[in-house]
């Protein structure tokens, strides 16, 4: 999932102002108490731990309607992991773990045998079989059905045929019997279960394939969640989840449901978590950093996530070519100084880079060799600036493009006049009015300085944030390679990870390849944006994923 | 009447238009590609992004796109959303919120505006016009954004009088505070605009004859100062509605209302032109309709003035 929506949610100007946690909580939100009640009373649920209330979390209208294949925002993603439950899922580690399949299996990491549990059931009645997930892949790949999400099956052999017009189904994908098929992938890939969790591979009914449009706005799925009714999605305020009884995997409820509230800023869902009308905040607002720990005592969650930010200097700018490239980079790097302006710009709120993926991901390092490129050193940036001065000398401003709709301006400034006190060149800020301007010079390449980016992990995995970065094959427009970095040393590297089968051995090739890209530094790493986060004394067991996103199934309210 | 009431509502059509034409002019010309914005930081997929080009008509010339709108609009859908709904439909949920927001905001401006403007006009220079004109000055000065932060903190969450944000409760209770909060500059506007009239029509030569023969003070300042004086207000308080209803973004903002300024901020940010355009074609009609009644009221409170 992308940056996107962090930048538009913090959009809104916010105000500091102190405040102590307020004496009593009352309840302003009793609309959904009795209609969830009975939910989970039917007579054929299995035995849940489901108990206590309505969980109330904070959330944002989707901006797709919601179909696995067409969410691709946080805002919608959060809704659908409840909804809907694919052949895997990740534990609260991080770890994958089987939850519609009772196993997939491999000789050659390329054709991948699916074994189905037996008798699972959408929350409608319909089954859960090979079916269900074959034409719902089918149908997400045809372009003719503008998918968001299409590019994900791009893994499946078949896939640039249907993408052509000349198939209209993947030849990878082949039924054995109702509860197995198989799947051929393009290329061997031992990380391909890992990806298998992502909201785009969940499955979608017959009827829901029939009529996409109307099961959009009313999605009918196999998780631990359903709509609490017809009309539980209330556009631009609330959607309503209760428990299903259809739902048989390991992610059982622990509660008698979820609420997501949307807000239109997290400033406003700071005073209703105060107030006692929000469960669980996952973002706590800028103009609130300084106080939330204390203001919330031991609802207050900060811990590095899995966001991973940095800017990137294309080798297509002027003197950041080849050697003389390198060297400004590396010079770059250590004139920041990360540590201060993570405590002084975003209030603790951030954690240094160590490396370039984060240390959420299973077989984080955090010791690579290398990484001293990323501690501040004013001496070494000055003499690195010199090596590369006396190749060809520089000349002009060093600008960092950014949106000025997100909270970036502050810490722009301080990274410019950082490099500007070491290295003693021109260096400042050049903000684009909104996000999208930004993207739009990024990703046509007519833009002619650094610009920030950032990533934050698709599925728990290091390769995820060095392939999709830095890798040849995502450059040219063909990925989120936005640089063009292309060295096939370190594509090699990547290579030498995925022919291993075991994730630890690969995880330790993964950090090889790293320590190639921290003398190249394609993007110059930054800092990980924490979770910083707070809930309220009524829940407990409040956990937050791989993907800094709490999990709804675990809460467990009074 | 009627004849000048048909001319008025003909006026409108060019209105309409004008501005429709006008509006969507400026939003395609807003930079950034709501496709490219659709993928966030991902790869867009050519194809993909074609086939959505098509399906919201982005690959036609700016008129094109224009008229096609303009079929939405006589169609009765207004087209669909980029979130794969009827822009009809958005309206009609964000809408009647923020018709109710301005309702209560009106009624602030009309009661509290009032009611102080004609006190302070009556004892104009002394001890309460002199009160009621620095509080309004504070109206004024204070940006609606920090008013609203502060009955927020501390009548919702400290003090627990009203609900802190409104979201699904949409009561009149949870919509007094934000309705406060947006009328909070108007009020000023109304009571200093109401103070200047009273004031000046005290002295006038009609109010002296009324006491002279002999009227009641009540019969006098309800007769006949508050009738002459009321008709500057009203076309204020005519006209703010319309702008109640348009401006309610950083209010609604505040208190999380899901009505127009809300919908109206995140079409924004995602380059949902059609929808823009839609939401604030209701709101041009919503002024184009309030200066029509405020003129009419011109007449029935000053017979002086007859409309042909």
């Amino acid at each position: 999932m992308s940056l996107k929506k962090k930048g538009v949610a913090l959009a809104a100007a916010s105000l500091a102002m102190a405040l102590s946690l307020g004496a009593c909580a009352k309840s302003e939100t009793p609309t959904t108490e009795g209609s969830t009640a009975a939910g989970d009373t039917s007579s054929s649920a299995p035995v849940t731990t489901a108990v206590g209330g309505v969980v109330y979390m904070n959330g944002t209208e989707p901006q797709n309607p919601l179909i696995p294949t067409s969410t691709n925002e946080v805002g919608g993603g959060r809704i659908l992991t409840n909804l809907f439950a694919g052949l895997v899922y990740y534990d609260e580690t991080g770890v994958t773990k089987m939850d519609m399949a009772e196993s997939i299996t491999s000789e050659d990491n390329l054709t991948w045998t699916v074994k189905l549990k037996a008798d699972q059931v959408f929350s409608n009645g319909d089954p859960v079989d090979a079916d269900a997930f074959i034409n719902t892949w089918n149908w997400a790949a045809d372009p003719a059905n503008a998918q968001l999400n299409a590019s994900w099956f791009a893994i499946f052999e078949g896939y640039q045929e249907v993408q052509d017009g000349t198939a209209t189904t993947m030849s990878g994908l082949v039924k054995v019997d109702d509860l197995t098929f198989t799947m051929t992938l393009t290329a061997a890939d031992p990380n391909a279960v890992l990806q298998l969790g992502y909201s785009a591979f969940y499955p979608v009914p017959k009827s829901g394939l029939a009529d996409m449009t109307a099961f959009g706005q009313n999605p009918i799925g196999n998780g631990p969640y359903k709509l609490a009714s017809d009309t539980a999605w209330q556009h631009d305020v609330q959607i309503e989840l209760v428990p299903s009884e259809t739902y048989k995997g390991d992610r059982q409820p622990h509660n008698a449901g979820v609420t997501y509230k949307f807000y239109q800023n997290t400033d406003n869902a700071y005073n209703d978590l105060l107030a006692g009308n929000l469960d669980v905040l996952d973002q706590i607002p800028n103009a609130f950093l300084e106080n939330y720990e204390s203001d919330l005592g031991a609802g207050a969650v900060n811990e590095p996530g899995s966001t991973f930010q940095s800017f990137t200097i294309p080798s297509r700018l002027a003197h950041f070519s080849g050697e003389e490239g390198t060297l400004r980079r590396q010079a770059l790097s250590y004139a920041i100084n990360r540590q201060e302006i993570c405590d002084t710009i975003f209030a603790g709120s951030r954690t240094p880079a160590k490396e370039f993926s984060s240390p959420l991901m299973p077989g984080w390092d955090g010791n690579i060799p290398g990484n001293e490129v990323l501690t501040y050193d004013p001496e070494k940036a000055k003499e690195l600036w010199a090596e590369a001065d006396a190749i060809s000398p520089w000349e002009g401003t060093f600008k960092i493009a950014y949106n000025a709709d997100g909270p970036h301006q502050a810490w722009v400034d301080a990274v410019t006049n950082s490099i500007k006190t070491v290295l003693g060149i021109d260096a400042e800020g050049d903000p684009y009015p909104t996000f999208q301007a930004s993207r739009t010079a990024i990703t046509d390449r007519t833009i002619q300085t650094a610009f920030r980016t950032g990533w934050q992990a698709d599925y728990p995995s290091i390769y995820n944030y060095l392939y999709t970065l830095y890798g040849s094959e995502a450059a040219d427009g063909n990925g989120s390679n936005d640089g063009d970095y292309k060295n096939p040393e370190f594509d090699a590297a990547l290579a030498a990870g995925l022919t291993k089968s075991d994730m630890a051995d690969a995880a330790v090739e993964f950090n090889k390849a790293q320590e190639i890209i921290l003398r190249d530094l394609p993007a110059i790493p930054l800092w990980y944006q924490n979770i910083s986060a707070g809930y309220g004394s009524a829940v407990s067991n409040v956990i937050f994923g791989w993907d800094t996103v709490p999990i709804a199934y675990l809460i467990e309210k009074a | 009447m009627g004849w000048y009431i048909g001319k008025r509502l003909l006026q409108m059509i060019p209105v309409f238009f004008g501005a429709t034409l006008l509006v969507y002019a400026m939003v395609f010309f807003i930079p950034g590609d709501p496709i490219q914005a659709m993928f966030g930081e991902k790869a867009v997929n050519p194809l993909i992004a074609q086939q959505l080009r098509e399906q919201f008509h982005l690959d036609q010339p700016f008129y094109m796109q224009y008229l096609i709108w303009l079929k939405g609009i006589f169609q009765g859908d207004f087209g669909m959303s980029f979130s794969g709904r009827p822009v009809i439909d958005e309206i009609a949920q964000a809408y009647p919120v923020t018709v109710k927001l301005a309702c209560i905001a009106l009624c602030f401006e009309a009661v509290i505006g009032v009611i102080l403007g004609v006190i302070a006009g009556l004892t104009k220079g002394k001890w309460f016009d002199t009160t009621a004109l620095i509080i309004s000055l504070l109206l004024i000065a204070v940006p609606t954004f920090v008013m609203g932060f502060l009955l927020q903190v501390v009548l919702g969450v400290k003090l627990q009088w009203f609900p802190v944000t409104v979201g699904a409760n949409q009561s009149l209770e949870a919509l007094v505070m934000p309705g406060f909060v947006l009328a909070s500059v108007s009020i000023a506007y109304v009571l200093r605009l109401t103070r200047t009239s009273v004031a000046e029509n005290a002295h006038a030569d009609y109010v002296r004859t009324a006491t002279a023969k002999g009227l009641r003070r009540g019969q006098v300042i309800s007769r006949h100062i508050l009738r002459n004086s009321l008709i500057p207000v009203v076309t204020f308080l005519g006209v703010d509605l319309g702008a109640l209803m348009g401006g309610a973004i950083v209010t609604e903002g505040i208190f999380n209302v899901p009505g127009v300024g809300n919908k109206l901020f995140q079409a924004i940010m995602r380059d949902q032109g059609p929808t823009i355009v839609s939401l604030v074609t209701i709101l041009v009609i919503v002024f184009m309709v309030m200066s029509l009644l405020v003129d009419l009221l011109y007449a029935a409170l000053d017979p002086r003035i007859r409309l042909a």
